[in-house]
């Protein structure tokens, strides 16, 4: 379970870099898009994936063993709204930019570089 | 509840909600933010007359003990960044009064610039590195709203460059802190400095650090990951590059600093070699970018790059005096900075433009602000007794005391080439007559003048006492070599 989620998490990175070196900003978008998927992946299973009990504790016990550890679930919702908030804005971005420059191709958007 | 620790964070966030429930009436959210930007200049002074006396300050947020919850800690670094962020947000807001368009006032600016402040104050008191991502979130996304808002041409195509290259960090950020969990299980930095410190040497840790010394180097703008910034400090309003100049690559320059004395030292060797190599790099192109540029706001922001590069050179070093040369730096820098972009700003409302070659002769017709521009420019460069001599002599001594001799040499050669590209935009847009005659004029009132007369006169009054503010700096940098100080008061901290 846990190379089949590397392996995941490394096509995702692939592809996603991938999709980023192409001149077309929708794909730039993308491209931002599946690595924050492989990112979040990896978040998740860098803390090693494993079939054992949910961390729930009944009330007056002590802390539990042989569960699941809660946190990388926690950091990966965190993430993922977090992620969706900042696509949603450059998703806005490129339509405006589309919008404003009358072109998709990002070698055209070279007014402000050095 | 810790009051002088959470109200930095609580300030801001209820400034912003409060200008957001009047968003329809932008002169009343200029008077409110201008009391809430006081208000967290005020409690962030607190914060660090608490931290002189009484040490390292720490508070368990939601009454969860560390390392389960988040905990907020403040050293006297912390707390001196704080004030510069409070200062910088007062500085900024009073000259936005008057500079800033009512179009983009309407828009959002206010509630947005306290989001900004929020986000740049919770990454300098968290002590725990997934929140500290948290507040970088916050801080990236109203630096973009900020940064695209009003729409012009080229501010969308800076924000565009802008937005993927710091998404791109946050990815690489993200999959540092889901690799350093699954390494060490935990979060909270002072935890973290614990285990890695138990974990037998692998390699992995060394990995670890790069990992994060890319992400946080992408935000700190050092070389090679620079790009993003002089392709969009140019493009927005003064104001909003005024304060990204003062406070978001430093943000980026404080977590490197904090990462790399507190969590990864574990192979100082190789990951301050790598930084010291950093710094000299980030020094030569950041200068040579500015000498081959022609307009006003593209030089001062590939100077922010070159400057970077000293502060990093402070921590590469990684001794008591570089490390407070290191923090002597930041205050100057954070100053003289946002200063010399709010003299742009000026400059371009008395000539219309921000191209040297189309301005000229402002020096005849203000002479003030030429010398306000020096006061910023010369200190900028290094000349005593003006701020910057100090900053720059205290990393140089520490540099030969290390006989780091190439560097020193190049830190030196830097200030000179620093010196040159600010003589020209003096010789450019002051000295020389202006070339279309009458195009000069426009008014420039109190509210503009008068942050820059402060700041500057900030800037000279640190350059003759800078004493008190070195021994500060030096308090500041034993603490940060001290580790078992913080980590015992992390644990130790009440709720």
């Amino acid at each position: 379970m846990n190379s089949a989620a590397a392996v995941l998490v490394g096509i995702l990175f692939a592809a996603g870099l991938y999709m980023m070196m192409r001149r077309s900003i929708v794909k730039v978008i993308i491209g931002l898009a599946l690595v924050s998927h492989a990112v979040n992946l990896l978040v998740f299973t860098a803390a090693h994936l494993r079939r054992l009990a949910p961390p729930l504790v009944p009330e007056g016990a002590s802390a539990p063993t042989g569960t699941v550890d809660p946190v990388p679930q926690a950091l990966v919702l965190t993430a993922i709204v977090i992620s969706f908030g900042v696509l949603a804005f450059a998703v806005v971005l490129i339509h405006r930019a589309y919008g404003t420059a009358g072109t998709d191709d990002l070698d055209q958007l070279d007014r402000t570089d050095t | 509840m810790n009051f002088p620790l959470t109200l930095p964070l609580l300030i801001p966030a209820a400034t912003a909600a409060l200008c957001l429930v009047i968003f329809r009436r932008p002169g009343w959210q200029r008077w409110l933010s201008l009391a809430g930007a006081l208000g967290h200049l005020a409690v962030s002074m607190w914060l660090l007359s608490v931290v002189r006396q009484r040490g390292i300050q720490a508070t368990q947020m939601g009454n969860w003990p560390a390392p389960f919850g988040i905990t907020l800690v403040s050293d006297l670094f912390s707390a001196i960044m704080l004030i510069l962020a409070g200062l910088m947000g007062v500085a900024v807001l009073v000259y936005s009064i008057e500079s800033m368009d009512r179009e983009r006032e309407r828009f959002g600016y206010y509630p947005l610039f306290h989001l900004l402040l929020m986000g740049v104050s919770g990454s300098f008191l968290t002590g725990d590195i997934f929140n500290l991502y948290v507040w970088f979130e916050v801080m990236l996304i109203s630096s973009f709203a900020l940064l695209s808002l009003g729409g012009e041409p080229p501010q969308i195509e800076g924000s565009i460059k802008y937005v993927t290259l710091n998404l791109v960090a946050s990815a690489v950020l993200l999959s540092s802190i889901g690799l350093v969990y699954g390494l060490a299980g935990t979060l909270n930095m002072a935890d973290l400095a614990q285990k890695l410190d138990r974990l037998p040497e692998t390699g992995i840790t060394t990995m670890l650090a790069v990992l994060f010394m890319i992400a946080f180097g992408v935000k700190a703008a050092v070389f090679p990951l620079f790009f993003w910034l002089p392709a969009s400090y140019h493009t927005c309003p003064v104001p909003v590059s005024a304060i990204f100049a003062g406070l978001l690559t430093k943000v980026g320059v404080y977590v490197l600093i904090r990462a790399f004395t507190l969590v990864f030292v574990h192979d100082t060797g190789y990951t301050h070699g790598l930084l010291l190599l950093i710094a000299a790099l980030t020094m030569i192109t950041g200068v040579l970018g500015a000498l081959a540029q022609n307009e006003f706001r593209r030089i001062l922001s590939f100077h922010i790059v070159s400057q970077i590069g000293y502060m990093v050179l402070g921590l590469a070093l990684y001794t008591p005096l570089a490390l407070a040369g290191s923090v002597f730096y930041i205050v100057h820098h954070i100053i003289v900075k946002t200063n010399l972009f709010l003299v742009s700003g000026v400059a371009h409302r008395l000539g219309g433009t921000f191209e040297l070659k189309r301005l000229g002769g402002l020096n005849a017709l203000r002479p003030a602000l030429g010398v306000l521009f020096l006061i910023p420019a010369l200190s900028l460069a290094g000349l005593p007794p003006l701020s910057g001599f100090f900053a720059k002599l205290a990393l140089v001594q520490s540099a030969l005391y290390e006989k780091q001799f190439a560097v020193a040499g190049v830190a030196l050669a830097v200030s000179l080439l620093t010196l040159l590209s600010m003589m020209k935009i003096w010789n450019e847009a002051f000295w020389k007559p202006a070339p279309e005659a009458g195009r000069l004029g426009g008014q420039v009132g109190a509210a503009m003048a008068g942050p820059i007369v402060f700041l500057a006169a900030c800037t000279v009054v640190i350059g003759f006492a800078a004493g008190p503010l070195f021994e500060l700096s030096e308090a500041a940098a034993r603490q940060l070599l001290d580790r078992g100080l913080y980590i015992e008061k992390v644990f130790g901290a009440q709720p």
